[in-house]
């Protein structure tokens, strides 16, 4: 790693002005994807704002029937004390990476991030969640905007994430056998106004709704249901080492119709 | 350089880091204690698990600065007072659950993490709860054995005995 | 019963108790006082021509103390290799120089340019980017098969070609066998790759030089199998430094698996800095930099055919090998896919035809060398690939197939130049069929179709060559070294024994087994036998820890130090108690006149050859300290039946392994928990290969699977509970403890089963697929099944 300063604010407004003075420091939140790039040296920050020290940023709670959760909360925690509330969403936080990665990763840190083959942001978008940060909320369909690519502005940090809860829902992950990270995996949500489904992992564009699946289960939600949709395009899905466009492709065929079986 | 003070297996210690300095190698260079591993560079092999605040960490992936006021156990803090194995480690040696022992910190410390979770897993729960730790000589085979036994289980015992 | 802690039973393994507690002493964890730090600079480019080399704005960098290039090493030797082989025309292999540093050109992504060495790590890494290299790109050459087109870059310009060598053996069976095939009832032609793989020991490599020079001593501190090989290497062919001013030292060494055998640049980098800067140096590899500079493992391609008479008796076999050296010849990469997998090839079926066509191909690949079984995975993995395939051509049971064709007298004489002494085929498949449940499969297929997955069953029987080897033939076969080893048993006045042995355990357990044996011989607590390995101050030179010989050679070497020190100190117990040397019994730690109660203690004796009042001073010299070298005589002969059952998600090609049962002949067995333990960790290798593990390059020569992200390790969660056994004896015949040798079993006959398990479930699945190159990915899987 290059070396930077390290700041660790206890307030948001101390971070969010750390960050606007030193436009190449980072906002840190666990760093359990951020330090394997920094220690290849792909990212040289100036400073590093960790997050973990701010006690606002941590914690859930009931917002008017929708679920919020603090930027720096672990993905440990969430999966202990979501488990009532929305319980498809401890599930998946449960099973992001390993032990250790869920003891120190935030929700926070891993949709600033928004890698392509992140678990969390397929809940966020699967649920329609509301992205806030020091300055406004985002909805989640407007906050990613591809592969390592989010609607955050210089120095803008997630405070919180607040989930909307679905009738039923669930997470089914194809992992890479390497890194545990998904090949591909669905997220499946059923609301009163209708069915979302978020796919991570898959597309070269990086976590996306698959619309035809959504319109065939608002209609009926069962598996059955995608039996006459075709997988989506195999043209734009990663194609690499462990698996071609068109298996990735198909791939989300399968999770999709498991997450709707066990939702 | 900063400053950074933190507890070690019961012990206040502080040391001077840049802001790169990775917990592991506060432990390792600073603070000499050599039993907490480096495997790998990407978070993956867990061989530098150690406990954060009651939780498993990867001593990798955690700067040294943001461990300020921790309470962080290692290998060498797993013993018992009067220096005899504990039960997790004693169970280790028992059931043949480490061969080349580089991996072995790790693997102690995530099984005691496990086990304050979850004091009786099953073996399906020990396998996915070691998915963050990488052993090459064992094929997991009796380290999943040990973690049963040390966890008060029946499980079959070694060969000839 | 075993007697308690003696051969055959299992008591707890001693070194556990540092490795539990954080205290053992791995390389890292060896601060010199002083110490500076090296970082590699290494090629990003599989190919190029070295235009320059900028050293000034990193010489300015904080820190740094020197900065090396090839040019500092203009009076050191390469680093050599330990085989050359002969070519079908009696032309002796192609052998490139290979340079500490590159020296012109880099030839592979990770071939080192220049070391930065400075007061930190970090300071050393900052500097490495501050080199200005540039460089010259050239086409690479990835795949073997363009390798050796007429048109090929070369890898090397000052060879003829990229082709290493072109070996036939046995060459005078080769029209025979040809005619054979031709004239065969049926023949079973398969084509297949056995995957690149990375050994991936967890601990990574470290070098540690240090330089003492009021003696002008060197000592090296690194992660070895063999440390007394590599002072061989590195003081005799690199640096030019005499064995008695050398020291190498393997402390403890987090698992080898092969990758640790070999000399390599990094060793004789920190020797010759430490040296030259008259401070200590130390380099520890990071995992992304092991990928690429520790010698990969198999990458072979092959076609093979067998042929079968219209009984089915096997008659013939042929093979056609391509076998990927990478850039430059690594330690013992020429022996591997000759000597050590052509041998093989008669498996455990008598075929009176053999022959085995191997081409070696220098490509812009990191050095290929031995991983765990080195030449005999791949060579079971062909043949118990193409028994099942002819099977089912033939509509015939597997298992019969193999049973039809088994040898069943020993000893056996193959086609393929070696000798089995001993073996019961028929025995180990057996034991397999019954601790496997193989009886109750077709319920169990019958309860996965009902949950919609399809399940198989597959089997393979390898046979490997273990305990090499004996010095006079291997010397024959083109080896540069001897393969014996050695022990000093040395016993002290009050009765405990140290052995210094040229073994060394990097996992394998030997400060216990070892102890076991001598426990056993002399009939005292182990706990009075310590065992020395790793240094070569302290022990006499021996050959390391490599190819499952660490028992067969290591031990029997001691117990042959251990014999003379025993004859010795009957002569002093005969003195002491007024009989003849030839009436005097050792057992449980005291020496009895035979059919007298009269005794002497072993501590009597041992006391007496040190304080010598009452001894026969006219007949023997004082002190007890015996050495032994052993030449084995033959290779040992472990083989064995490995099942494997699988149940596969045929939505996704997933194969999960349910099961996985070896019934092992390894001889006699020492200590049978660690017997267990190894072949634990074998089958999961083997498994892994056969499922998860590749390493894998671009056209460019960029390396893919370049860390944990891509390059599959087996986890917990992806391998099931074992079933193992290890009752089928049949006792070496030829070296003292009978025994054969247990570390690369596993990672030998798992693959094959794995592989025709997967095949039997698609089968049964109505998916007619012939074969499927590991590793078995879902992807591959599920583009198999597409059809």
């Amino acid at each position: 790693m290059y070396d930077f300063d390290f700041i660790r604010p206890a307030s948001v407004e101390d971070a969010v002005a750390a960050l606007a003075t030193d436009p190449e420091a980072i906002a840190f939140s666990g760093g359990q994807t951020l330090m394997p790039a920094m220690k290849q040296r792909l990212a040289s920050p100036s400073a590093v704002v960790s997050l973990t020290g701010i006690a606002a940023l941590k914690g859930l709670r009931d917002e008017g029937g929708r679920l919020w959760i603090g930027a720096a909360t672990t993905h440990a925690q969430v999966a202990r004390e979501a488990a009532d509330s929305y319980p498809a969403l401890a599930s998946l936080a449960g099973r992001i990476g390993d032990p250790s990665v869920r003891a120190r990763g935030t929700i926070g840190g891993s949709l600033a991030n928004n890698d392509p083959s992140a678990c969390y942001p397929a809940a966020v978008l699967g649920s329609g969640a509301t992205v806030v940060t020091d300055r406004r909320e985002i909805a989640a369909d407007d906050f990613f905007e591809g592969m390592f690519t989010t609607a955050l502005e210089e120095g803008e940090i997630v405070t919180a994430v607040i989930f909307p809860r679905p009738a039923r829902a669930r997470y089914e992950k194809f992992r890479q056998p390497a890194s545990r990270f998904p090949l591909t995996a669905a997220f499946v949500a059923q609301f009163d106004d209708g069915v979302r489904v978020a796919i991570t992992g898959a597309s070269e564009g990086g976590v996306f709704r698959w619309t035809e699946a959504e319109r065939a289960l608002t209609g009926n939600f069962a598996p059955e249901s995608l039996d006459d949709i075709a997988p989506p395009d195999a043209e734009g899905m990663i194609s690499d080492l462990h698996g071609s466009g068109a298996y990735r492709a198909h791939l989300v065929k399968v999770m999709t119709r498991r997450a709707v079986a066990n939702a | 350089m900063h400053k950074v003070s933190m507890t070690v297996n019961g012990r206040p210690v502080s040391g001077e880091v840049e802001g790169r300095t990775l917990l592991v190698d506060f432990l390792r260079v600073n603070l000499r204690l050599t039993g907490t591993h480096v495997g790998c560079d990407t978070s993956q092999c867990g061989a530098c698990t150690v406990h954060m605040d009651d939780q498993p960490v990867k001593a990798c992936s955690v700067l040294a600065l943001d461990a300020e006021g921790a309470d962080i156990a290692t290998i060498e803090g797993m013993a018992n007072a009067d220096g005899s194995l504990s039960t997790i480690q004693q169970a280790f040696q028992d059931y043949h659950g480490l061969q080349c022992g580089f991996c072995t910190p790790g693997m102690v410390m995530a099984a005691a993490a496990l086990l304050r979770e979850t004091p009786r897993p099953t073996e399906a729960e020990v396998r996915e709860y070691l998915d963050g730790n990488i052993c090459r000589c064992t094929g997991y085979h009796n380290i999943v054995k040990a973690i049963m036994a040390a966890s008060g289980q029946e499980v079959v015992p070694v060969a000839a005995e | 019963m075993p007697k308690d802690g003696g051969i055959g039973s299992s008591p707890k393994r001693r070194e556990d108790i540092r490795f539990l507690t954080g205290t053992g002493r791995y390389s890292d964890d060896i601060n010199l006082h002083g110490q500076a730090y090296a970082h590699f600079v290494r090629s990003d480019v599989a190919h190029g021509r070295i235009l320059s080399i900028g050293t000034e704005a990193a010489m300015a960098m904080p820190g740094v103390i020197r900065v090396f290039t090839a040019r500092d090493f203009e009076g050191a030797g390469g680093i050599p290799c330990g085989w050359q082989i002969t070519s079908r025309d009696g032309s002796v292999m192609q052998e490139p120089k290979h340079p500490i540093l590159a020296e012109g050109k880099v030839r592979h992504v990770g071939d080192p340019i220049a070391v930065v060495v400075a007061e930190t790590l970090a300071q050393a890494r900052d500097a490495g980017e501050a080199l200005e290299i540039e460089i010259e790109d050239l086409p690479a050459v990835i795949d073997m098969r363009s390798a050796l087109a007429e048109d090929a870059p070369l890898v090397h310009e000052d060879l003829s070609s990229n082709l290493c060598y072109d070996w036939g053996f046995v060459e005078e069976n080769r029209e025979a066998t040809d005619r054979a095939i031709r004239e065969a009832a049926h023949v079973t032609t398969l084509e297949l790759v056995n995957n690149r793989l990375v050994a991936n020991p967890m601990e990574p490599r470290v070098a540690v030089g240090d330089y003492a020079a009021h003696s002008d001593e060197s000592t090296l501190y690194t992660t070895s199998q063999n440390p007394h090989v590599i002072r061989l290497l590195m003081g005799a062919f690199v640096l030019n430094i005499p064995e008695h001013k050398l020291r190498v030292v393997a402390p403890d060494v987090g698992g080898g698996f092969g990758a640790k055998i070999f000399h390599y640049a990094e060793e004789a980098f920190c020797t010759f800095a430490a040296k030259a800067l008259r401070r200590p140096v130390k380099w520890t590899s990071s995992r992304s930099e092991a990928f690429m500079s520790d010698a990969h493992g198999r990458d072979h391609v092959t076609r093979i055919e067998l042929a079968l008479d219209a009984d089915n008796n096997f008659t013939a076999l042929r093979t056609e090998t391509l076998a990927n050296m990478g850039a430059y010849l690594s330690t013992f990469a020429p022996s591997i896919p000759t000597w050590l997998h052509g041998t093989l090839m008669a498996g455990n079926y008598r075929t009176p035809l053999v022959y085995v066509n191997v081409k070696a191909v220098f490509t812009n690949t990191v050095p290929v060398d031995a991983y765990r079984g080195a030449g005999r995975p791949e060579a079971t993995f062909q043949l118990e690939r193409v028994i099942d395939k002819a099977a089912r051509e033939l509509g015939v049971d597997p298992i019969a197939l193999r049973r039809q064709n088994f040898i069943t007298e020993f000893p056996y004489q193959t086609p393929v130049a070696v000798q089995y002494d001993t073996g019961d085929y028929h025995a180990t498949m057996d034991k397999l069929l019954e601790i496997s449940d193989h009886a109750g499969f077709e319920d169990r297929a019958a309860d996965s179709r009902a949950r919609g997955k399809l399940r198989g069953f597959g089997i393979s029987h390898y046979i490997e060559a273990c305990g090499i080897a004996p010095s006079n033939l291997v010397g024959q076969l083109g080896a540069r070294a001897g393969l014996y080893e050695s022990a000093t048993v040395r016993v002290n006045a009050t009765g405990g024994l140290v052995v210094m042995t040229g073994s060394h355990s990097h996992g394998q357990g030997h400060e216990t087994t070892f102890a076991q044996v001598i426990s056993d011989m002399i009939g005292i607590d182990a706990d009075m036998v310590e065992i020395v390995h790793g240094d070569t101050a302290r022990t006499p030179m021996g050959m390391g820890t490599y190819g499952s010989r660490s028992i067969a050679v290591g031990g029997s070497a001691m117990v042959r130090a251990a014999e003379k020190v025993i004859a010795k100190a009957k002569k002093i117990a005969a003195h002491l108690m007024e009989a003849a040397d030839s009436d005097i019994e050792l057992a449980d730690g005291r020496f009895t006149v035979a059919g007298t109660d009269k005794s002497v203690a072993w501590g009597d004796v041992t006391l007496a050859a040190y304080v010598p009042h009452n001894y026969p001073l006219e007949d023997i010299e004082p002190g007890l300290e015996e050495t032994a070298f052993y030449d084995p005589a033959n290779f040992t002969f472990p083989s064995g039946a490995y099942g494997c059952e699988v149940e596969l998600d045929p939505d996704t090609g997933e194969v999960t392994v349910l099961g996985f049962t070896a019934a092992d002949d390894f001889g006699n067995v020492i200590n049978p928990m660690i017997v267990e333990g190894q072949v634990h960790g074998g089958l999961a290798q083997g498994i892994g290969q056969a499922l998860m593990e590749n390493c894998a390059y671009d056209e460019n020569g960029q390396l893919i699977s370049a860390s944990y992200m891509d390059y599959a390790m087996p986890r917990a969660a992806d391998l099931p509970m074992f079933r193992v056994d290890h009752s089928c004896v049949t006792p070496c015949t030829h070296n003292p403890l009978g025994v054969k040798g247990c570390g690369e079993a596993g990672a030998i006959g798992s693959p094959p089963a794995l592989v025709n398990a997967v095949l039997d479930a698609l089968h049964r699945g109505g998916h007619r697929v012939d074969h499927i190159d590991m590793p078995l990915t879902p992807a591959r899987v599920w583009t198999a099944m597409q059809g």
